[in-house]
């Protein structure tokens, strides 16, 4: 690749964007995204374009045929581990963003280690056993942190249902609460993307104060 | 009474377990908010709903 722009004129592009102030902030954060799926893949493109300046990226998952409708991975990269190949794409974005990998699966055990460096972790796994088991971890654990969780948004829906509702000063829900990924759903890349953008937007708004 | 989900219901003096016993809520899938505050699982057996108490049972569903 030729005629990649320098860092110093991708950071004066966004703070055209931005302002200084802001740009500053979201570049001195550092986010968590807990699965790189359908959310959290989406939700990691546009905290990269937003000039977040560091994201932990969790999965243990390789992309999968059936992943390619919805999440941020190219056909040539079925087979790859899910973090190594999102960073790829990321750095393609924005090349000078700071990745943390992780292709773990995130349990009690390594959970505490994994996310102590977060300023915001973002919940975006499909399984809903386990989008319970971080959000009591997360917040009994760290009672400082900003946790952005994700529940409904399967099928096809109105985009409209899609809400991002605040459960305690530190705790977002976001999603329509009821729609399952059961047997005649699925999960579709316009509704999945709504959810992602809820939550990467609620990341933003927080960093700006605005919450 | 305690406001749960946004209702008014009839449940003070019992433990958030006995009040969860009563219900569909599957306990692997959800998270509770108490008063403004996360409410630590190993605590639903000692905790007992006051009245003016508020609760937020959040129920996850599958999907990401």
């Amino acid at each position: 690749m030729s005629g990649i722009p320098t860092r110093n004129e991708m950071k004066e592009a966004l703070i055209a964007r931005n302002g200084r102030q802001l740009q500053e902030t979201l570049e001195a954060s550092t986010v968590a995204i807990c699965g790189l799926g359908g959310l959290g893949s989406n939700i990691a493109v546009s905290l990269a374009r937003a000039g977040i300046g560091k994201l932990i990226l969790i999965d243990f998952d390789k992309v999968d045929v059936s992943n390619l409708n919805r999440q941020q991975y190219k056909a040539s990269q079925v087979g790859a581990y899910k973090p190594d190949a999102l960073s790829r794409n990321l750095k393609e974005i924005a090349p000078y963003i700071n990745l943390i990998s992780h292709p773990v699966k995130l349990n009690e055990d390594n959970m505490t280690d994994i996310l102590k460096d977060a300023d915001i972790i973002c919940e975006a796994f499909d399984d809903a056993e386990a989008k319970a088991m971080i959000t009591n971890h997360v917040l009994e654990t760290f009672p400082d942190k900003y946790l952005i969780t994700a529940s409904g948004m399967a099928g096809l829906d109105s985009a409209n249902n899609i809400t991002t509702r605040k459960i305690t000063d530190r705790f977002y829900l976001c999603g329509d609460g009821v729609s399952d990924l059961k047997e005649g759903s699925s999960l579709i890349a316009s509704r999945v993307m709504l959810c992602a953008a809820h939550q990467a937007h609620i990341v933003l708004r927080i960093l700006a104060g605005l919450e | 009474m305690v406001k749960i989900n946004g209702k008014e219901l009839d449940a003070a003096g019992m433990t958030v377990s006995q009040y969860l016993d009563g219900t569909n809520y599957d306990r692997r899938r959800i998270a509770i908010e108490r008063n403004g505050q996360i409410l630590p699982k190993a605590k639903y057996d000692q905790t007992v709903l006051e009245d003016g108490d508020s609760l937020e049972v959040v129920s996850f569903v599958g999907g990401g």
